[in-house]
């Protein structure tokens, strides 16, 4: 990169993370050092010669009239083979390598390139690809093997298009040699490498914007059973603390059938991060039986880092989505908290003396969270090919309380809502997402991917089990006014069925081995399963038979536990179980039968 | 040194000194400020141009008078002296010795306010701790390197658990305690006394580093004092190779020390006057917990706060809440009805549990056990509450029995005395009490295994 024709300052004012820097000519969003350790940090507003600089890492012993310079470009990431696998901090610095040459603790000052300049890529032009041929941002040049599951394809990054001027022949390259040369319509020739550098704060272009049409399957029953999320659509996970945000956003990052998987730690735990990094090797993708690191990306600005690194965290992570969306994938981004985020935006604005306008956050909280999650969506790429971020934000309100500005503003801007209870999860019933305040607006088109891949009756089952769930809560609340006694026979036969749905179905363990992923043809056989003994059940109570004698079955404590006896590959057998226990309802059926035909 | 002193004081309100005109002054840098009786009071420098420096007294700006003030900034950040000789002493939040013995002589010096560590340098915590109390040690169980607070509020017995957990942890087959480090913030001289006697009775004195700060002490050193602490810890842990136990009460106080200060400051408040900082402020403290790759030792950390009108929902343990892995909840209800330690288990969770227990660590049957007990309690709770309304008699049998069941797990389960230190394998062999009052039919968390080997009634 080139130093000469850096701009050279000093500082005026430090205040926390905000500091005054003297230093005509620096733009808006200009990327800048500041003090002699060279600390990163970012101009956010102009004022005459001052400017003041948001600063990524902690400014103590900083002093007025220490030297700034400016990058002379805005906050960008590197885009190209080496991204997968790793662990970055919320302004893209590898925490690995830094590990390796600075010991425990984050240096200051300190940065190392995001992707190592000394490895060799195995690169493959694209055969179609020949020189004078003209060509287009985002084409693709060729590919390498990035890791065993991901084919990383090079593209021409988004400002060049023109005339293709030469191409590399396959080959072993750095990042820095250049593969291709291209010819713009000024005349300017580009070298191209095997990245590219683009800034985090500015979306990635794309052709045009497609409607989801497929569900992102996570495993996770009541996720795509009960409130589908789309591939390419936005979702929110809502909770008080404690009640498994982190671990609904672990268990999508580990099962759900998406190409690569983007997970931000913004503003929370470091060990939840370790968590990640110690477990992702051992586990493999159910899909491609390779290790979920093959796949898997993390962005960490964890909760003690500076918090002006974790309002970048998620603009970083959203970029490289974009960008592997553009080489035509289905990327999923985890972003665990976006309240973190919102409460660093708060911060900052705090320290400008902006004008707060609900309990402290600034008036542009609204539109900021829009825009980012507008960065969601299946798209036709410049090249032509299909791709799609989906974005799922987990939200921490205060104090659980879900009217709180950042969860209202973010249940306005999403599709799907998955809002998890306290209730729930204090009696351990996980995942503890609520049924009732939870939604999904696509429904309708899931169900026609479940009725055409798995079973016609998804949509009919589905309502069935919310209805029942709907019918348990009122009669509960019957029952805690006037006691068990006051319901019919069906009424608690509607308990028992509720009951089971919500052992059977709903709970769903993510620390059992089998449990913790249901393929969809798993969960709409257990689904169907329970709905059936249920509907058994019910024509027997018409009959005549005591509900004592049907929840004293012993079937029923087989049925709850089928969803951790049965693995995803064991449909035959859930198969014959199901057989067997609507048998045990056939032999009552035909003993009362028989009873009512003989008078007694 | 080459410190610089200035009588430019400029304004003093609210724990808050400007001075004018003074250059080139480092953010976070340390000052002494000489009154006019001639008392040395420190400060830390909090935002700084050349025109103005705003500093922040520990010892507060009462009877501050601006022409006689003398600044003195001693170019550097606020440090710790660290030895092995800081076992068995008394510090302020200052790092001063409180114990009328020398300060520690050490060329080895620490900012307080470290960097964070690096989550590729983390290990995940794993080694199971014996607490000896059976609502911990089964239920939410406490790791090595965790980060576990207790919610508490007034009145309630939190400084005698925490004593408790002080007194009995160990791992379960090796008998090495843990070095500690204990941080008081606005404490009262009973609660001081009572830990200090707590120490010295069961002779662990000599392995224990007190920060202490009484409640009629400066608030602005409780927001050091936390610091001081952690990075005496670090030192234990990082350096010396020991596994350290970090208790630390009341952060109630720490966190009202740091709104007051803030709002001095004029900035924005988020909710209840605390300021939108408040959760990275806390993260700063409770991240510092943890193992660290090829380190021999460990820092666990056990907050202790009070929940301001017993609200759990109140800022200070909310957002601790949010940073903690887990939390361990008092309940009022259960103090009253007599029962220690009162530990109410519905909302007290603990998130590292599950890689600490089990098959090699604990015993195969814990994590079902834990969750069945979990579920059969939530159980039982809504058929006490369904019993308060319409009568026990109304009850069926199925639900008597829950309501039988509850009554047990608080008489037997959660009780226990203050020196009662059940070993993991008593609490677990409790709880199969407890659940062979059950059929094991209504048993679905536990698998067919579990009940066959432990259950009482199936042979
Ligand atoms: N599906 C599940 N299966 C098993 N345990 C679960 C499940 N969901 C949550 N838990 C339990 O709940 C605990 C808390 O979950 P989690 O850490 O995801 O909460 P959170 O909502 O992210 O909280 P915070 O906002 O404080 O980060 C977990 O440690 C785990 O013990
Ligand atoms: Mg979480």
């Amino acid at each position: 990169m080139n130093t000469i024709s850096n701009k050279k300052g000093k500082i005026k004012d430090i205040n926390g993370p905000i500091v005054t820097i003297e230093l005509p000519g620096v733009q808006n969003g200009e990327q800048v050092r500041i003090g002699s350790l060279g600390l990163y940090g970012e101009v956010i507003s102009l004022e005459g010669n001052e400017a003041l600089a948001q600063i990524y890492e902690s400014t103590e012993m900083v002093r007025p009239g220490e030297p700034v310079e400016g990058l002379g470009h805005p906050l960008s990431v590197e885009l190209g083979p080496g991204l997968i696998g790793g662990i970055f901090d919320g302004v893209q610095r590898p925490l690995e390598a830094m590990f390796l040459k600075a010991g425990d603790q984050i240096p200051r000052g300190l940065s190392p390139l995001p992707l190592d300049r000394d490895k060799t890529w195995h690169f493959v032009p694209s055969e179609n690809l020949e020189p004078n041929m003209p060509i287009i941002n985002g084409a693709v040049l060729g590919k390498v093997q990035e890791t065993e599951t991901v084919e990383h394809r090079i593209l021409v990054p988004p400002n060049i298009s023109g005339e293709l001027i030469e191409l590399a022949p396959e080959g072993d390259y750095h990042l820095e040699e250049s593969i291709g040369q291209v010819r713009d319509q000024q005349g300017e020739i580009h070298h191209l490498k095997l990245y590219h550098r683009w800034p985090v704060r500015r979306p990635r272009p794309y052709q045009s914007r497609d409607n989801g049409i497929e569900p992102l399957i996570t495993g996770q029953r009541i996720l795509d059973t009960f409130f589908p999320l789309l591939k390419g659509s936005k979702c929110a996970v809502p909770g008080p603390f404690g009640a498994g945000k982190t671990v609904v956003q672990h268990q999508v990052a580990r099962w759900a059938n998406a190409d690569i998987v983007i997970y931000v730690g913004c503003g929370e735990r470091g060990n939840e991060l370790v968590d990640v990094l110690d477990s992702f090797p051992k586990l493999k993708d159910p899909y491609t039986g390779r290790p979920l690191m093959d796949r898997t990306l993390l962005i960490a600005n964890t909760s003690n880092m500076p918090v002006v690194a974790r309002e970048a965290s998620i603009y970083v992570g959203i970029t490289i989505a974009e960008y592997y969306r553009d080489q035509g994938y289905d990327v999923v981004m985890l972003a665990d908290s976006t309240s973190r985020w919102a409460e660093a935006l708060r911060e900052v604005s705090g320290r400008l003396g902006q004008m707060p306008v609900e309990e402290g956050y600034p008036a542009y909280l609204a539109s900021r969270l829009a825009a980012f999650y507008e960065r969601a969506g299946r798209v036709d790429t410049m090249d032509s090919g299909k791709g799609s971020v989906t974005l799922i934000g987990a939200v921490s309100p205060p104090g659980g309380d879900f009217s709180e500005p950042v969860t209202s503003h973010t249940k306005e801007i999403i599709q799907t809502f998955w809002a998890l209870s306290k209730e729930l999860a204090d009696a351990r019933h996980y995942p503890a997402i609520d049924w009732v305040d939870s939604f999904s607006a696509d429904v309708s088109t899931a169900a026609e991917w479940w009725h055409e891949n798995i079973d016609r009756g998804w949509e009919k089952r589905r309502s069935q089990a919310l209805g029942m769930l709907a019918r348990d809560a009122e009669l509960s609340r019957i029952v805690n006014l006037v006691g068990p006694e006051a319901l019919s026979s069906a009424q608690r036969w509607v308990l028992e069925g509720a009951a089971l749905i919500k052992e059977g179905v709903l709970q769903q363990s993510a620390l059992d081995p089998v449990d913790t992923f249901s393929s969809p043809e798993k969960q709409f056989m257990l689904l169907d399963l329970i709905l059936s003994v249920y509907d058994a059940g019910a024509d027997l109570i018409e009959l005549g038979v005591p509900v004592q004698e049907l929840s004293e079955m012993s079937v029923l404590a087989r049925l709850r536990r089928c969803k951790e006896l049965y693995d995803s590959n064991q449909i035959e057998q859930l198969k014959a179980f199901r057989e067997e226990a609507l048998n045990d309802f056939k032999e009552i059926h035909s003993e009362y039968a028989q009873r009512g035909e003989q008078p007694a | 040194m080459s410190a610089k002193e200035y009588r430019t004081a400029s304004s003093a309100r609210g724990g808050l000194l400007t001075v004018a005109n003074v250059p080139n002054i480092a953010f976070g840098d340390r000052v002494h400020i000489r009154d006019q009786q001639g008392n040395t009071r420190n400060g830390q420098v909090i935002r700084s141009s050349d025109e103005e420096v705003l500093i922040q007294v520990f010892e507060g700006t009462s009877e501050l008078d601006l022409e006689s003030t003398w600044v003195r900034f001693l170019d550097e950040p606020v440090e710790i002296a660290l030895s092995p000789e800081i076992l068995g002493r008394i510090f302020n939040g200052l790092g001063e010795p409180r114990d009328y013995r020398p300060p520690i002589v050490s060329s080895l010096r620490r900012s307080i306010s470290a960097a964070a560590f690096n989550p590729a340098a983390r290990t995940y915590p794993k080694e199971f701790i014996q607490t000896g109390i059976s609502t911990i040690d089964g239920l939410n169980s406490l790791v090595r390197g965790q980060k576990l607070p207790i919610f508490s509020a007034s009145g309630l017995p939190h400084n005698r658990l925490a004593a408790q957990i002080v007194r009995q942890a160990k791992l379960p087959d090796d008998d090495s305690r843990f070095s500690v480090v204990f941080a008081a913030m606005g404490v009262s001289y009973a609660d001081a006394r009572f830990f200090q006697e707590e120490f010295a009775s069961s002779g662990v004195l000599g392995n224990v580093v007190m920060f202490v700060n009484m409640a009629d002490d400066p608030p602005v050193e409780r927001l050091t004092l936390p610091r001081m602490a952690l990075t005496a810890a670090e030192y234990l842990a990082f350096d010396l190779d020991r596994h350290v136990l970090v208790v630390m009460t009341d952060m109630t106080h720490y966190a009202e020390a740091l709104r007051e200060v803030a709002t001095a400051k004029g900035d924005v408040p988020a909710r209840k006057g605390y300021p939108g900082y408040l959760y990275s402020d806390l993260a700063e403290i409770y991240e510092r917990s943890g193992r660290i790759k090829d380190r021999h030792g460990s820092i666990t950390l056990v907050p202790v706060l009070s929940m301001p009108s017993d609200d759990i929902t109140h800022p200070i343990p909310d957002l601790t809440g949010y940073i903690t892995e887990g939390q361990i909840v008092l309940s009022r209800e259960l103090h009253n009805q007599g029962i220690y330690p009162p530990v109410h288990i519905s909302p007290s969770l603990s998130r590292l549990m599950k890689d600490g227990i089990g098959k090699d660590f604990t015993r195969e049957d814990h994590p079902h056990v834990s969750n069945q007990l979990y579920a059969l309690y939530a159980r039982a709770l809504e058929t006490r509450n369904l019993a308060s309304i319409i009568g026990a008699d109304e009850l069926s049998t199925r639900d008597r029995r829950y309501l039988e069941f509850a009554d047990a797990f608080e008489n037997r389960f959660v009780r226990q005395s203050e020196d009662e230190d059940r070993s993991i394998e008593e609490t677990l062999n409790l709880s199969w009490d407890l659940l062979s009052t059950f059929p094991s039919q209504a048993l679905t968390r536990v698998n067919e295994t579990e009940i066959a080997k432990y259950h009482r009634q199936s042979v």
